[in-house]
């Protein structure tokens, strides 16, 4: 290949040759909006929420109990069985601490987010969600595995049936 | 089988949202030389395969019947004939507009190409298809190097 | 079952940048044409194309795969697009197999591109729908959380340090300074990634592959075809793809089972038994340095775990016992989405055939090449022997 061929083909651009509008260009903006139906099993998992209740749902045959609930088994290919309410604790399986926003930009105050194994739920049935209140550099030090967290909940009437009803997960204090 | 039903179209969530994202596209490297001439000199060019003997308006890079590349560039002026029109009564959302806007295909005398545009300085009866026209372009100063540079196509006396 | 037996004849790619003048038909035309003067053919000798290209939300065009179609050289002819995510790259020559194999078409360009500078702010915004809308956007994830968080337990589960990782970023983006094409070739040292800025813990930016634009295609021949087109046809002699599903926070992170499927229907269709034996070269998807070595084991090069040992002694070097990655992989040469997998398999191509010039390997015989992608979840595998 590169004894072959001498050339490769492309005209590369750089970041200043848009800004000094030595390329033209032609801008778009869409503006699509979308409602997103939840489904039966997540609109019952965002009532739930609403409630202060994290609920799941068991398929009988593997015997799993999943998080994020769902009408049929993946594995089994058939519907799933019972509603099961699981517990707002949970195990961390892992984490990971951003600094950048979603658009790429620095945050403030870097956050700590991570996938939580819930209390009652199969194991490495995970969300994710945010942690907070746990230190930066114990947490660099991969301190925060397995790390007990308990979900912090809005008050009953700031919430509004939504993932975010859950403000984030907190470290849980053992008793004794 | 037993199936969960929603009995309370209450209970049924939507979640809204939208995808919101900013495009500046380039326009290539044909697209590039052609809008320039556009821009700077109101020139419309269009690309020869001289192996299959056919003519691409707007220009292209490559011919895509034989795969080579197209080196010769042509002034093809722009005089054309409505291949094609429709009268549009709705706008793009579906809005009725006040006046009813005419818009054709263009194909340009002597090449396989043309455009997409308005037709101006006519009234939609008098159209037909077959009808001889020309470019009206912005005047200088306006013109960007877009389609938008042409104001739209009218009769030729 | 398998009719027709099938080789890669040609090979052609376009430099990968951040940002190309060219319009994605425009790449696409430039790596197609490559790839067909370099088998010495012409589209009249084409009987069908496929394409793979991601997102259409990068280029903001709906139905990209028809808009691509002229530079695809698909004019009037049997076509289709195919996309998997990142593992598209290798879906493609895999689906270009399928027409081949079935008898169905003698000769099949494949083509793989990515336009991902249109997207502003950032490309990485048009994955902002990758999300489950309504159980996850609403925290306003970006992406990278995902990789970081993939990373955090590979490391933890295998005990694995940030420094073992960063040698895969050094090695791949040192074999890059020999890559015609490569965006971001450079030397580099462990300290330059461990000081780099960090963007979502454990991952810091020279960690990561970097936002291009690029095409890259081959041509395929049945068996007959192929003969008599050239001396040296490179056989494709094993093809797998697996995916999970999108519940990625339902699975242990630390081992790519989907990969493990795919290599595995590639190993028993190509008659592999010891892998790391019998393969000679390959090329492993690294769009984040902990990627290689991730896909390494579920591709069973190496067992679990212990990816970052075969790098820490230099085995997979471009003269070690296993090379990975001597093209310079996505670190250094680039990762346009569907574009990064097929420039691994282009590389390949060229190994098998000692045309590589300064990347040469010695002595490849048997090579694979491997891509990944989606929400953690697809894996997709060729096995080309000389």
């Amino acid at each position: 290949m590169s004894e072959k061929i001498k050339e490769y083909p492309g005209h590369p651009l750089k970041a200043e040759d848009f800004k000094e509008g030595k390329v033209l260009t032609t801008k778009w903006r869409p503006n699509a909006k979308y409602a997103w139906s939840a489904g039966i099993a997540v609109s019952r998992f965002l009532k739930e929420l609403k409630n202060g209740r994290i609920i799941a749902r068991k398929c009988n045959k593997c015997g799993r109990i999943m998080v994020p609930p769902r009408m049929f088994c993946e594995w089994c290919f058939k519907p799933t069985d019972e509603w099961v309410y699981v517990k707002d604790t949970g195990r961390i399986i892992t984490y990971s601490i951003s600094y950048i926003s979603a658009e790429r930009g620095r945050l403030e105050k870097p956050m700590v987010v991570a996938v939580i194994e819930i209390d009652g739920a199969s194991k490495n049935m995970g969300i994710l969600h945010k942690v907070e209140g746990v230190d930066i550099e114990e947490a660099k030090d991969g301190k925060l595995f397995g790390m007990r967290v308990k979900a912090v909940w809005k008050p009953p009437e700031e919430r509004e049936g939504a993932i975010t009803d859950i403000l984030y997960f907190k470290p849980l204090e053992e008793e004794g | 089988m037993s199936i969960e039903k929603i009995r309370d179209p209450r209970d049924i969530k939507h979640w809204f949202g939208n995808m919101e994202a900013d495009y500046i596209y380039t326009l290539g490297v044909a697209g590039e030389r052609f809008f320039r001439e556009i821009k700077e000199n109101a020139k419309i060019f269009g690309a020869k395969c001289k192996k299959c003997n056919i003519i691409y308006v707007p220009p292209r890079m490559y011919c895509e019947r034989c795969f080579e590349e197209l080196e010769e560039w042509i002034e093809v002026g722009s005089r054309g004939t409505v291949y094609t029109f429709t009268i549009a009564y709705v706008d793009e959302n579906g809005n009725h507009l006040e006046k009813p806007e005419i818009w054709a295909f263009i194909k340009i005398n002597g090449t396989e190409g043309g455009f997409i545009h308005k037709l101006g300085e006519v009234k939609a009866e008098d159209v037909y298809i077959g009808m001889e026209v020309e470019a009206v372009f912005k005047e200088k100063e306006q013109r960007t190097g877009s389609i938008t540079d042409i104001l739209y196509f009218k009769p030729i006396e | 079952m398998i009719k027709n037996r099938v080789a890669v004849v040609g090979a052609g790619m376009t430099l990968f940048r951040r940002r190309m003048l060219e319009t994605g038909r425009e790449m696409c035309w430039e790596a197609a044409k490559m790839a067909l003067d370099s088998a010495g053919l012409t589209l009249k000798d084409i009987d069908c194309v496929v394409l793979g290209t991601a997102p259409d939300a990068f280029d903001g065009l709906h139905m990209k795969g028809e808009y691509l179609l002229d530079g695809a050289g698909a004019w009037r002819k049997p076509y289709v697009r195919v996309y998997v995510g990142g593992g598209t790259g290798v879906f493609v020559p895999i689906a270009g197999w399928w027409h081949v194999a079935s008898g169905l078409f003698d000769t099949c360009l494949v083509i793989g591109e990515e336009k991902m500078s249109p997207c502003h702010p950032h490309p990485q915004y048009a994955f902002s729908t990758i999300w489950d809308p309504i159980l996850t956007r609403p925290l306003e994830p970006n992406l990278i959380w995902i990789f970081a968080l993939e990373m955090h337990r590979y490391m933890h589960k295998y005990g694995i340090k940030k420094e073992d990782i960063a040698l895969v970023a050094v090695k791949n983006k040192k074999n890059a300074l020999d890559h015609p094409c490569a965006q971001i070739p450079a030397k580099i040292t462990v300290e330059d990634v461990l000081n780099s800025e960090v963007l979502v813990w454990p991952v810091q930016r020279l960690d990561i592959s970097p936002v291009s634009d690029g095409a890259a295609a081959v041509v395929l021949c049945s068996e007959d075809v192929a003969k008599k087109v050239t001396d040296s046809p490179v056989w494709i002699d094993g093809v797998g793809w697996c995916l999970d599903s999108t519940y990625w926070t339902n699975r242990e992170l630390a081992y790519p089972k989907y990969v493990e499927y795919a290599a595995r229907m590639a190993y028993k269709m190509a008659g592999i038994h010891n892998p790391p034996k019998e393969i000679d070269v390959a090329e492993v998807y690294d769009p984040f340095d902990y990627k290689e070595l991730h896909h390494m084991e579920g591709l069973q090069l190496a067992r679990k775990g212990e990816a970052p040992k075969l790098t820490k002694e230099g085995v997979t070097e471009r003269d070690g016992d296993l090379p990975i990655n001597p093209s310079g992989g996505l670190l250094g040469v680039g990762n346009p989405i569907a574009a990064a997998g097929m420039m691994k398999v282009c590389e390949i191509f060229w190994q098998l055939r000692g045309e590589a010039g300064k990347r040469q390997v010695p002595d490849a015989r048997t090579g694979l090449a491997q891509a990944w992608g989606d929400l953690m979840q697809v894996g997709t595998v060729i096995i080309m022997r000389s």
